[in-house]
């Protein structure tokens, strides 16, 4: 496990230095006063650019700017938006929040809805269930996230009013700012309102979180049916067969474990896939997260906010990356003990 | 491996767990049930189109930032009566005209309280010194606050006030005079508008104290019936309401404006309930045919008209101005430019104002009847001309580009051959002054109820170089009928004045009146009161909305849930 662990820390180290080299190049294509860009600062004087040029290290070697660049991110300063001249590093903390509660609700959707799926179609193997659940797999898969974002809100908000079309909660409730995470801040809140608040909540997030898990679940029940297909083959079922241990005591006790320990990889995998539908449906659902904030900073042509939006979401991206892989192999000694022997 | 198999289990369990959670949630659509404790039932969500510029709207004209702080926020001198738009009380309780009409004497309220705000605490109640403050920061230019904010009052600049007013004196503590310099029977109603709010003092000597001036003009301290919680730019304002309201208790809790600039959009947070009101709604027949909205309009105080300049030929002959306004549809103008969401004109005036006066033989639609007069004018061949359509949308006219190609069909028919001319905006205010314009259509929106306000600034001779008179039309016996009405304050003599008035636009018609446009909002039907006023910014301060409407399957839905729990459990 030491090994494995190590392994995994150098990668993620050579990565994110690979990574910051990249968004470090960002400064060079940019159209633009370079200063400007960096530090967001458009309304500087001559003064204050001469003492930015002094900040950023802007007259010295690459190897200095470079550095100065890191020192800059581990301090979380990260410039101001050049929209709105907030700094960048208070935008994305309550920003970032917003996205990661999305992404995890609807990757908990995706996985409640995908993975029995996959298990039941693997079950009835060609069979009328697998072929209806396959259909609609495939059938899912193909619907573009912005046409469905649509399509729902206008069957759910539109004409039945069930669930709301913008935000994440009602703009009545007045909830204070603490983890940036709007359920646990509303349970910290001492609203009186707060159990309306939390409804309000999950109304808001229904819609949107089952668009963005509509696609990675379809790709969940595909890959669950195989995994589970590959469990049933292998001869420690067919042991248990012959033993004569029930159909249902095989599933649950002995398939379904071992088909969800290969799904875990791929949930990970996933996850990035799951940050572009994520972006597009907050775009959609006007969610106040980083992805509508960093595709209206596009629109905007607000260089700060794309160079540092873009660095924070791929470093994300990596992390949740990296942890998967950290549950994998607690949760199978197998892949441990792969990487161990090579 | 007994802590993989402990993980295992763990996980298991936990997907478990998050299974019921999902399904409980999902069963559990939008609460809209509207019991008495819910949030919901006394606070109003209001989708504007537009974030304001400022929260003071002395310094402002704009219609979204007026509708946003003016009559929430603030309390004028005066107010206009909602039965027929006189003058009634407001923060003044009474007031006194000398015979001359050039002293005025406001008695003020004792009992008026400023907003109560997490940045600023009044000690004291609203009187004279704050109503001073408040005039002397718009006419005095040494005053320490005239050239916070940018030293522009552009409403204030119109109506000349620094001129009219010599002085504003402090009597006592409840008492003011204003002096002026000659007598103008629209000052009144000027302090009754938007723009003349009172602000406090006492809050701008503070702000002094801590040189933080700026704070006067975004973190408003007022007397309205709503004080500012908080404001994010292209996002939200949240209201409170005011406890101390001096007028009457505000029934509504909060206020929250959403800022949604895309119409559909609010039509989208209407439907799906997340707005109570919107305004200007599209689709406004799907909202009048739903079970659940209404559709609000009001005619407001405007008017879109089609401008000759009279200074050149053929447009000196009356006969041909007459000629084109028999020649010219109107119906079908008022149908497909402004989707007959406006009313026809009968006059300068529209129909809400107390001087109008409805015209009975109102030019008819007849291409005989033009072309004779054409024939009498001596152009029986017709003619050349350019028409001028402003390039940008307005209330009064949404589509000028349009009209002006309905117009051109038209024209035809009498052989007048019309050339469109557009220039971009500013280009074409510019060059309309100049007079380079044949014909052009424009169009007017009053600040207030007077009807001065469409006579003097549209078409009075001073007009003609200094204001918005670009017909360049001048009639010594039509000025001389504005200063008498403006000289009295009898208001039967003025509106025989302002009819007379009328009169003579219509024998000469330098220009035609074609349409007065109206505002449109859409709200759930529970809200109740009135909110959009003919002139000038809505008004939420009457607003309620109706007691508990439950769901009649509430019940049923609870039992849903129930039954949901046991499914997740098995």
């Amino acid at each position: 496990m030491l090994m494995f662990t190590l392994r995994r820390l150098s990668l993620f180290f050579f990565t994110m230095v690979l990574l910051s080299m990249l968004t470090f190049s960002l400064r060079y294509f940019f159209p633009g006063d370079m200063l400007i860009n960096l530090s967001g600062q458009i309304n500087a004087n001559t003064a204050e650019l001469k003492q930015l040029a002094i900040d950023y290290k802007i007259h010295e070697s690459i190897f200095s700017q470079y550095w100065q660049y890191l020192t800059n991110i581990f301090h979380g300063n990260l410039g101001l938006s050049m929209a709105s001249q907030l700094p960048i590093s208070t935008e994305i903390s309550t920003l970032l929040p917003a996205t990661i509660e999305l992404s995890i609700i609807a990757l908990t959707i995706a996985m409640v809805m995908g993975i029995p799926l996959g298990f039941i179609a693997a079950i009835y193997h060609r069979k009328k269930i697998d072929n209806i659940i396959l259909t609609f797999a495939i059938v899912g898969h193909s619907f573009p996230v912005f046409w469905l974002g649509l399509l729902v809100i206008l069957i759910f908000s539109i004409q039945l009013a069930w669930f709301p079309s913008a935000g994440d909660i009602s703009l009545l409730f007045e909830i204070p700012q603490q983890t940036g995470f709007l359920f646990i801040d509303i349970l910290l809140s001492n609203s009186p309102y707060k159990w309306q608040a939390f409804n309000s909540a999950l109304a808001h997030i229904f819609l949107p979180a089952s668009v963005v898990a509509l696609a990675p679940a379809t790709v969940f029940i595909r890959l669950a049916r195989t995994s589970m297909m590959e469990v049933l083959e292998t001869s420690y079922i067919q042991a248990a067969k012959t033993k004569g241990l029930s159909f249902i005591q095989i599933i649950y006790h002995h398939a379904i474990r071992n088909a969800l320990i290969k799904m875990i990889r791929h949930i990970g995998l996933q996850f990035a896939n799951l940050i572009t539908f994520v972006m597009i449906t907050e775009v959609i659902f006007s969610w106040p997260g980083i992805g509508r904030w960093l595709i209206v900073s596009i629109g905007q042509r607000d260089y700060t906010a794309i160079q540092n939006g873009l660095l924070v979401l791929s470093i994300f991206i990596f992390v949740v990356h990296i942890f998967t892989d950290f549950i994998y192999a607690a949760l199978n000694p197998l892949a441990r003990e792969h990487n161990h022997g090579s | 491996m007994m802590l993989t198999r402990r993980l295992n289990r763990y996980f298991l369990s936990t997907l478990m767990s998050i299974n019921l959670l999902l399904i409980l949630s999902a069963c559990a659509p939008q609460d809209k049930e509207q019991s008495e404790d819910s949030i919901h039932a006394h606070s109003l969500i209001y989708c504007s189109e537009g974030s304001p510029e400022t929260f003071n709207p002395q310094l402002v004209t704009s219609g979204t930032t007026i509708d946003a702080t003016s009559k929430q926020l603030y309390d004028r001198l005066l107010a206009f009566s909602p039965k027929d738009d006189s003058l009634i009380p407001a923060l003044a309780k009474s007031w006194h005209i000398t015979r001359d009409g050039k002293m005025i004497t406001f008695y003020l309220r004792q009992d008026v309280e400023f907003n109560h705000t997490d940045y600023f605490t009044p000690t004291r109640k609203l009187n004279a010194d704050d109503v001073i403050f408040s005039f002397k920061r718009i006419l005095d230019k040494n005053n320490p606050y005239h050239h916070v904010s940018g030293g522009k009052y552009p409403f204030f600049q119109t109506i000349n006030f620094t001129e009219l007013v010599k002085d504003i004196e402090k009597i006592n503590d409840y008492t003011i005079r204003f002096k002026l310099n000659h007598a103008d029977s629209s000052f009144l109603t000027n302090l009754a508008t938007d723009f003349s709010v009172v602000l406090s003092a006492e809050y701008a000597d503070n702000l002094t104290k801590k040189n933080q001036q700026h704070l006067l003009d975004t973190m408003p301290i007022g007397t309205g019936p709503y004080k500012l919680k908080e404001f994010r730019s292209g996002s939200f304002i949240r209201f409170y309401r005011n406890e101390h309201y001096w007028a009457h208790p505000v029934k509504l809790e909060q206020l929250v404006y959403d800022i949604t600039p895309l119409n559909t959009g609010r039509l989208t947070k209407l439907l799906a309930k997340e707005c109570d009101v919107i305004s200007y709604p599209i689709a406004h027949k799907k909202i009048t045919e739903h079970k659940d909205f209404t559709l609000d309009s009001v005619t407001s105080f405007n008017v879109g008209y089609l401008g000759f300049n009279v200074t050149k030929p053929p447009f000196n002959n009356t006969l041909v101005r007459k000629a084109i306004s028999h020649a010219i549809n109107f119906k079908a103008i008022i149908n497909i430019v402004y989707g007959d969401q406006a009313q026809l004109s009968t006059s300068l005036l529209p129909e809400s104002s107390w001087a109008h006066t409805s015209n009975k033989n109102h030019r008819e639609y007849s291409l005989s009847l033009a072309k004779s007069m054409l024939e009498a004018a001596g152009y029986p061949q017709g003619f050349s001309m350019n028409l001028w359509a402003m390039p940008i949308q307005r209330a009064y006219n949404p589509n000028a580009l349009k009209m002006a190609k309905l117009i051109q069909a038209d024209l035809q028919h009498i052989g007048i051959k019309v050339n469109i001319i557009s220039y971009e905006w500013s280009t074409f205010l510019r060059r309309l002054a100049a007079g380079e314009h044949d014909a052009v259509l424009l169009g007017w929106s009053a600040d207030q109820p007077d009807p001065d306000n469409f006579f003097t600034p549209l078409l009075s001779c001073s007009a003609r170089y200094t204001g918005g008179n670009r017909t360049f039309w001048c009639n010594k016996q039509y000025d001389a009928l504005l200063a008498k009405a403006l000289a009295t304050t009898n208001l039967k003599q003025r509106k025989k004045y302002y009819q007379q008035a009328l009169t003579i636009i219509d024998n000469e018609l330098p220009l035609i009146p074609i349409a007065h446009s109206k505002r449109y909002q859409a709200r759930i039907k529970t809200v109740q009161g009135k909110i959009l006023q003919p002139f000038g910014g809505i008004d939420f301060s009457t607003v309620s909305k109706l007691p508990a409407q439950r769901l009649v399957n509430n019940q049923t839905k609870k039992n849903n849930i129930k039954s949901n729990l046991q499914v997740g459990n098995n």
